[in-house]
């Protein structure tokens, strides 16, 4: 059972959740609800946006201010309520779909504007709501019901990618490691700039069903022997890699946030 | 004192935004809508405001709606195919019923089509462009002052009614020069959105007032927690899949605009009273037809001219009575007969003769004037 100061965060009224038993995005919700209650947050001050998935509709079940968008779109959202009114802490709660794919350029757009928002990227590496269909991914040889013969399409690294577009807070964890997932979160919340975790997570209803994880407990041990700290990643062979879940901090790096410099902007401006 | 401007129809809207509270805007550069955004740039940060240019069209609404979820009157501005990208977060503001007025300045399509040429080719897409039924609000100015006053009422009506309202104006207006009478902001009825007056405990973000079926909004940050979803939703802002739940929804998004609507329809009349031909015409159109109008008229035809300005609702009860009178009614417009279908509609199409065209000109008053001379 959840801490009490968890549970006060949960919006009761709005259960049961959509969510299949086992699935991996309730442990990543709690780490979220964890690490705003470690961080002293208060609800009506912390702004949740999401696009559309089954992770998307984890804002739903938060008791903050909550905002469930458009499929791929929910970081424009963001912008614009982080712009208006910089003093709110947001938080963006994407799938890999949702993010990767439709919300590709929002993300790197996001990324490169470095805006004070924390995406949370839920990559179980499939479409989950629609039923198992292959995302950008999707590791190449696995099966989805739009990939029956195996994907072939090169999968991208969420990781890679964000620190490519310039995110000043970039880590990875998976949901076998809660604590770890809390405290990438905790410090992406803190930091000044757009900040990107990335938590592997499964659907085993979707991907696990056609790719021999198909119960969560399955997931949770392909995740304990395929994760690598980054520190021993860093010594490790590219091929010795294939298959691999580099876990880290992979960029943590200080430069001016977007709402500060547009309020010395607009200090400027007025003279 | 009033202030006298000359000022580019799309620099009235910039500025009719900025007189009615907006500071916010969220958009993306395109052809011939641009000048909205640039004077946006550099007006909002001299008020504490903001601008931002988004990665696409897309964005640039999300951000505007955001802003306004955060409390900020907003807009974005765009045209033809930055318009088509908007359509389904303009959606969204509909389902979630957000404040915010969108400007689209109407060029030659389908697709790219004439950057910088007129059309009117919109209007259509301005009522059933998003899918799904919503009450639309959009108008069609004529004049640069018009585009200053109509951004004006947009914005009061956004808020007053908790959703988008569109301006579709279009390249000639867009870009003409004209003088405008600037008005005392003081001067200025301005609206803003219904705020809860209970207490956050009892704040339930969807309970609609009865007298007018619009709920209270608070802006985040203001001390209220509640969702925002593009789901269909009950009360409560939750997703609901009951059947009851989703009319009592559907029914009202409907309903809080065509309750209203005598408060929303604007149009203008000239000439008539004894007219046997009505001429209906709207935007930079409407210009050039009411010049032949006044033409015919010194030679003697019976001619008149109704201008829609709220294209949607569109003016059917007050086209109705006029065009009772009349034998004939001429529609030019900048497009393949699209508003004539809304004619057809109220008046039946015996007595309907459309007047189009689509090579990216505007009409002459000459080409109306011989028009109305066949018609009469
Ligand atoms: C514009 C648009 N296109 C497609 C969809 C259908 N759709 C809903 S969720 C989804 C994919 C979600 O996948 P992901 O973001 O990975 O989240 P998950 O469900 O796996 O948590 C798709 C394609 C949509 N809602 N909107
Ligand atoms: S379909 Fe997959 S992602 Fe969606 S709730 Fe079920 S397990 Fe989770």
């Amino acid at each position: 059972m959840p801490r009490e100061e968890v549970m006060k965060w949960l919006r009761a009224r709005f259960f049961p959740h959509i969510w299949c038993p086992g699935c991996g995005h309730g442990v990543i919700m709690h780490a979220l609800l964890r690490s705003l209650t470690a961080l002293d947050k208060k609800p009506e001050e912390t702004v949740i946006a999401s696009g559309i998935g089954c992770s998307s509709r984890m804002p739903g079940y938060i008791n903050a201010c909550t905002v469930h968008t458009t499929h791929g779109r929910s970081l424009g959202f963001a912008t614009g309520i982080k712009l208006a009114k910089p003093e709110l802490t947001v938080i963006d709660v994407m799938g890999d779909g949702d993010c990767t794919a439709i919300g590709g350029n929002h993300f790197i757009h996001a990324c490169r504007r470095n805006i004070g928002i924390t995406a949370i990227v839920m990559n179980n590496n499939i479409y989950g709501m629609t039923g198992g269909q292959a995302s950008p991914t999707t590791p190449p040889g696995a099966k989805a019901t739009t990939a029956p013969y195996g994907a072939i399409d090169p999968p991208f690294d969420i990781c890679n990618l964000a620190a490519g577009a310039g995110a000043t807070y970039v880590a990875r964890a998976t949901i076998a490691q809660p604590a770890m997932c809390e405290q990438y979160i905790k410090k992406g919340i803190q930091h000044k700039g757009f900040s990107v975790i990335e938590i592997v997570t499964h659907c085993h209803t979707q991907f696990g069903r056609k790719n021999k994880r198909s119960s969560p407990v399955d997931n949770l041990n392909f995740f304990k022997q395929a994760s690598v700290a980054k520190a021993k990643a860093d010594q490790m062979s590219p091929e010795e890699l294939v298959g691999k879940i580099i876990t880290g901090e992979f960029v943590n790096k200080d430069i001016p946030e977007y709402t500060e410099q547009y309020d010395k902007l607009i200090a400027k401006v007025r003279g | 004192m009033p202030k006298i401007a000359f000022w580019q129809g799309n620099m009235g809207i910039a500025m009719g935004a900025i007189a009615a509270g907006c500071r916010f805007f969220g958009g993306y550069p395109i052809t011939p809508s641009t000048e909205i955004a640039e004077a946006m740039a550099e007006e909002l940060p001299r008020l504490g405001g903001k601008f931002i240019q988004m990665e696409d069209e897309i964005a640039g609404i999300a951000a505007a709606i955001g802003a306004s979820i955060a409390g900020v009157k907003s807009m974005t501005a765009t045209s033809g195919p930055g318009f088509s990208l908007k359509q389904e977060n303009l959606g969204l503001a509909y389902m979630a019923e957000i404040p915010l007025v969108v400007v689209d300045v109407m060029r030659g399509g389908p697709s790219t089509g004439l950057p910088t040429k007129i059309s009117q080719q919109d209007v259509m897409q301005a009522r059933w462009g998003s899918h799904g039924d919503h009450g639309t609000i959009a108008y069609a100015p004529s004049s640069v002052q018009e585009c200053y006053e109509i951004t004006v009422e947009a914005f009061n009506m956004a808020e007053r009614f908790r959703q988008p309202v569109l301006i579709m104006n279009d390249e000639v207006l867009g870009h003409m020069r004209e003088k405008v009478i600037v008005p005392e902001d003081d001067s200025l009825v301005l609206v803003d959105r219904k705020r809860p007056t209970v207490s956050p405990d009892e704040f339930v973000p969807y309970r609609a007032d009865e007298q007018d079926d619009i709920p209270p909004m608070a802006g985040m940050g203001d001390g209220y927690r509640w969702h925002v979803t593009g789901l269909t939703h009950n009360d409560w802002g939750f997703p609901t899949n009951n059947a009851a739940e989703i009319e009592k929804k559907m029914l009202r998004l409907m309903r809080k605009i065509d309750r209203f609507r005598d408060d929303i329809v604007k149009y203008d009349t000239e000439s008539v009273k004894d007219a046997d031909v009505l001429v209906l015409s709207y935007g930079s159109v409407a210009r050039t037809a009411l010049s032949a109008v006044r033409m015919a008229r010194k030679k003697g035809i019976k001619v008149g001219h109704f201008r829609p300005v709220t294209l949607w609702p569109f003016p059917d009860k007050e086209l109705e009575t006029i065009a009772s009178r009349v034998k004939t009614i001429l529609v030019p417009e900048l497009n393949c007969g699209q508003m004539v279908l809304e004619v057809e509609r109220v008046v039946g199409k015996e007595r309907v003769v459309r007047q189009n065209l689509v090579n990216g000109e505007l009409f002459k008053p000459a080409e109306i004037l011989s028009k109305i001379e066949e018609v009469a």
